[in-house]
């Protein structure tokens, strides 16, 4: 299949790629671009691994066409850092366990991201079924939900959090 | 106490950034110029002879690099020394479906799958087994010539008298109990990237490196040697981040040997990476489990023996095969006083994907036979399950009756705690109809005394080395995979040593790099790689002291170093002494020093002083002893090694944790929908190094037990697996994931690191038998099959009402493939299917297809 030239925004930069039109966001992103931060899980986009944020949107890399988001705003897990640094969730994810082989942890981050910034004081409920887009094998959710929390918790607050130790316990 | 300053706090994993940006790289992430990418044909045919091969078609696509088949690596490999019976590639026949049959290395991956349609295979179906039971009857068209009977190995086992511990008892239960087959799923699916160098002085291909998901470089670093005819020497193995394993990487997967035969043929690097659907004919997980346990007790409780036979459907492949199958008998003991011990084991072979170790490796299945049995008997003699798992508690420090050697024992404290905090003495038997609480215990090996490949050499070794300016670097063998195992391995170091964690660097898991480790599985790494890190550690400290007490006129013994500070005893306090250099450290210089890259110089201060900083101290060191580098290594201890009977070699270890669990459940009885609502979990750690961290595996672990109590099953159909998907295998989400409460009993085992234990794997089996002995307490009803899926329960409450037995799928006709998940996805697939023997009884499945 002939390729196409297209330009897709991905973390606030735009790139000029050709791309088959065939061609899944989640290949172009991780094998033209080298954003292999978002990850493939499996083959039946049950697994959220892959989630980016279209247009504020968390959306699945693996069954978009790069060539249809041309003009979106997309954003990956690497866009997510703040100034350089860890931003405030992915800090608290650290801290509180909410990561541990961080194969899923990308998706998350987009997942996590989408719910805070549309519900900034969810409820338990509403986060169990926001995260349920996503799998993880290795946490059970649990720690995940303290990290969460904290982030609501320093957001409250606004004020720096003290994840470390200070709120644990 | 001991105060420590960096263990015992719950701190983020030393690689939490890596994974939280998206910056760290897993396998699949990684890239090299020229390369190619690898894709596998498997077998359609569950048991075949491969009559011909043609790759002619294949090979003439433009963009097909090269195709290896079989006769490209015919040598045969297996993790176990007992078990070499797998080759990379299919030579002659084929065992499963989805068993290897080629590969096409090509420049994409759309080239590549073309290809694979390109590829020509004739087969001549044999008969095919998928009951162990009938398997075992087989006597012709073996899976394997030289395992009669289809039979890998079967062992038995007397301890003590059985047959008088039996006479001597009150009641004796007898019930089969059965446990269907799970897998990993881990998050990544198995990638491997393999590349060869070209030998300078030969001009032709040289050493190999290959990057792979792994939990066990070392192994694999063997294995390849083994196939590819290589020195050990000649290939580097690396491990990058491990997207999770859980056992499913503690093995060679094919694909790692295959990618290696394919770079070789190809003359370029290879990388494969399996599709989800492969990780699933990959494998290796929880072997459906057939368990007939007989259980003899005195009116008090008191357990007066047990007689247990085990079948395990094993698949294809020896894989850990033999292991699982002593696991499952050896650890009945080591958690209760069971004064006699009848066990047989037959870990049988059938045509599909070998199964291997997960998550609690062989333990799993029986634990939720006994655990359930012991609820079944305190039903019977009306004791409270709980008290009765009190009367049988060990007495250590003891060896049990099959040779193991407990010495720190936390279950009675986590039994305690699950009591108290679930509120079981009040609650049990007053909830609401249909609302129940269970209990169970279980434990688990930290880290198996005996290695695999039998020798002298130890277990794990932990090199170590320190820079002029402070920086600590720990080369370690030991494999992270999401567990924390390099965390685990800086706070040792920081600790033993008196610095801060930052400046601790892990460099682990690189053959090339690091000192043998055996790698990650039986959950050894804390306790053996632990250990010889804080032997490494100890070693070099031994010369920042000496060198420090010099400079400061004392007594070695005098030489206090904590904090990031070293001072002559007395001299200064932990809570005087100044935090850190890190200020003096980005001036660029300390006292005493020339820093690498500082301008500022100062001339070395000569008189004795009574305290310093640690980098003064280790210039010091360095400066006396010409560098600073030290190594510790860790082997377990003879007396923990088990006893001298067949198959005694797998159960033993240095230690054992311990888990005692608590489930509220209720049942609809309209729906056979079970939901957990809470789990209480207390598990011994021995000492927990990072609570953080020893919560999330707790919580995983228990988490994992309740996917496999509820809801994850593999399901066959005539050796074709229906459900290889993670939306049709059902990994519970967060929305049936319920609170688990986490309670960490510390019991300070004396030969842990800091007391340490495992944490990774002990809760999952509790959690199983907790959530039926629940089910019971909620409805009344006993479940002997796992998982508790809602057809099971509802046949059980209708088998218990008298009510005639439903036929769930009365009216449908299982051999329709519409009927069930479409394998799009699956090239090999596509079409009619198979042809297959006349004796096998997936022959109507053929005729069902014929007639469409």
């Amino acid at each position: 299949m002939k390729k196409q030239l297209i330009e897709l925004r991905v973390n606030g930069r735009t790139h000029e790629l050709a791309v088959q039109p065939n061609a899944l966001l989640l290949d172009v992103l991780r094998q033209e671009l080298d954003l292999t931060g978002s990850k493939r899980g499996c083959d039946d986009s049950s697994c959220g691994a892959c989630t980016v944020e279209v247009d504020g949107v968390p959306m699945l890399a693996c069954t978009m066409l790069a060539a249809s988001y041309q003009g979106s705003e997309i954003t990956t897990v690497e866009g997510v850092s703040e100034g350089g640094g860890l931003a405030t969730l992915q800090r608290a994810y650290g801290d509180f366990g909410g990561s541990q082989c961080g194969y899923c942890t990308p998706g998350f981050m987009m997942t996590v991201r989408w719910l805070l910034a549309n519900h900034p004081d969810p409820t338990e409920e509403e986060i169990r079924e926001a995260l349920s887009s996503n799998l993880c094998r290795c946490t059970g959710y649990s720690q995940m939900y303290e990290a969460i929390r904290a982030v609501i918790d320093a957001e409250k607050k606004s004020s720096t959090p003290e994840l470390a130790g200070a709120t644990r316990r | 106490m001991t105060e420590f300053s960096v263990i015992g706090k719950p701190i983020a994993m030393v690689d939490a950034a890596g994974k939280t940006t998206g910056a760290g790289k897993y396998t699949d992430d990684l890239s090299l110029p020229g390369i190619l990418v690898g894709k596998i044909l498997h077998s359609p045919c569950p048991h075949a002879l491969i009559k011909r091969i043609d790759t002619s078609r294949a090979c003439a696509l433009d963009g097909v690099v090269a195709i290896v088949t079989g006769e490209n690596a015919p040598n045969q490999y297996g993790i176990l020394p007992v078990g070499h019976d797998e080759t990379a590639l299919a030579v002659a026949k084929v065992r499963y479906i989805g068993d290897n049959v080629a590969c096409v290395a090509a420049i994409n991956e759309e080239i590549a799958d073309q290809a694979l349609e390109l590829i020509d295979v004739e087969y001549e179906p044999l008969p095919a087994y998928f009951d162990p039971e009938q398997s075992m009857k087989a006597e012709r068209h073996l899976i394997h010539e030289n395992r009669p009977n289809n039979i890998e190995k079967d062992y038995h086992h007397i301890f003590g008298d059985p047959e008088k511990g039996f006479a001597e008892a009150d009641y004796i239960a007898e019930a089969r109990y059965l446990a269907n087959e799970v897998t990993h799923a881990a998050m990544e699916p198995h990638s491997t990237l393999a590349s060869f160098e070209i030998d300078p002085h030969t001009g032709k291909q040289g050493r190999l490196t290959v990057w792979s998901s792994t939990q066990v470089p070392y192994y694999l670093q063997h294995k390849l040697s083994l196939v590819l005819e290589l020195p050990m020497s000649q290939i580097r193995v690396i491990k990058p981040l491990v997207g999770g394993g859980f056992g499913g990487k503690s093995e060679i997967i094919p694909l790692e040997i295959i990618a290696a035969v394919a770079a070789r043929a190809a003359n370029a690097p290879v990388k494969i990476t399996y599709t989800r659907e492969e990780v699933f004919w990959a494998h290796r997980g929880r072997p459906r489990t057939i368990i007939d346990l007989k259980t003899g007790v005195k009116n008090d409780g008191r357990i007066t023996a047990v007689a247990c036979k085990v079948i395990q459907d094993g698949g294809a492949y020896c894989s850990y095969g033999v292991v699982t199958i002593l696991y499952s008998g050896a650890l009945l003991g080591a958690l209760y006083d069971i004064p006699n011990i009848c066990y047989d084991g037959y870990r049988v072979l059938t045509n599909k994907p070998a199964c291997g170790a997960m998550r609690g490796h062989g333990t799993v299945n029986v634990r939720f036979a006994f655990e359930s049995q012991m609820d079944e008997i305190a039903a019977k003699l009306g004791l409270d399950p709980a008290e009765m798992r009190r009367v049988n508690l060990l007495k250590p420090p003891t060896v049990t009756v099959n040779g193991l050697r407990v010495l720190s024992y936390g279950l009675p404290e986590c039994l305690d705690q699950v009591v108290t905090r679930s509120g079981w003495k009040d609650r049990r038997g007053k909830l609401p109809k249909g609302r129940g609480l269970g209990v169970a215990c279980s434990h688990y090996v930290s880290g198996a005394a005996n290695s695999i490949i039998r020798s002298d050499m130890p277990h794990s070794t932990v090199n170590l080395k320190i820079d002029r300016d402070g920086g600590v670097v720990v080369y370690t063998g030991a494999s992270e995979i999401g567990q924390g195992s390099d965390t685990m391995t800086a706070q040792i170091v920081a600790e033993v040593l008196g610095c801060g964690l930052s400046r601790i660097k892990v460099i682990a898991a690189d053959t090339d790099l690091t000192p043998i480790d055996l790698g990650s599985y039986s959950s050894r790494v804390t306790f053996m790689a632990g250990n010889a890190a804080l032997r490494a550690a100890e070693d070099v400290k031994k010369n920042i002291v000496s060198a420090a007490a010099r400079r400061m006129n004392c007594a070695p013994e005098d030489v206090v170093i904590a904090g990031d500070r070293v001072w002559k005893r007395g001299a200064l306090s932990p809570d005087t002494a100044p935090e850190s250099t890190a200020a003096e450290a980005a001036r660029g210089h300390v006292d005493g020093q020339i820093l690498r890259g500082s301008v500022l110089q100062t001339r070395k201060e000569e008189r004795p002083k009574d305290h310093m900083s640690f980098e003064e101290a280790v210039v010091a060191a360095i400066d006396f002893h010409g560098g600073l580098t030290g190594t510790g290594s860790y082997a377990p201890p003879v007396e923990a090694r088990g006893g001298k009977h067949k198959g005694a070699g797998v159960g033993p270890a240095p230690a054992y944790s311990y888990s005692a669990q608590v489930a509220e459940v209720s049942v609809n009885e309209e729906t056979g929908q079970v939901t957990v609502h809470k789990i209480w979990a207390a598990h011994d750690c021995g000492r927990a190094l990072n609570p953080v961290a020893v919560e999330g595996q707790v919580i995983g672990s228990v988490w994992m037990g309740l996917g496999q109590a509820l809801q994850e099953e593999m399901v066959w159909k005539d050796g074709l697996l229906m459900n290889p998907g993670l939306l049709e295998y059902r990994s519970p989400s967060s929305v049936e994931s319920p609170e688990i409460e986490c309670i960490i009993v510390e019991s300070i085992d004396p030969e842990g690191p800091f007391g340490a234990k495992e944490a990774g794997e002990g809760s999952l089996a509790a959690t199983i038998p907790a959530i039926s002995n629940a089910i019971y307490d909620a409805v009344g009803i006993r479940l002997r099959e796992a998982p508790f899926s809602p057809e099971r329960v509802l046949a059980a409450l209708r088998a218990k009402r008298g009510a005639k037995k439903i036929e769930m799928t009365e009216g449908v006709d299982p051999t329709q493939p519409a009927m069930f998940r479409e394998h799009g996805g699956s090239l090999w697939f596509r079409g009619k299917g198979p042809d297959r023997h006349p004796d096998d009884p997936a022959r109507r499945v053929v005729t069902a297809w014929g007639a469409q």
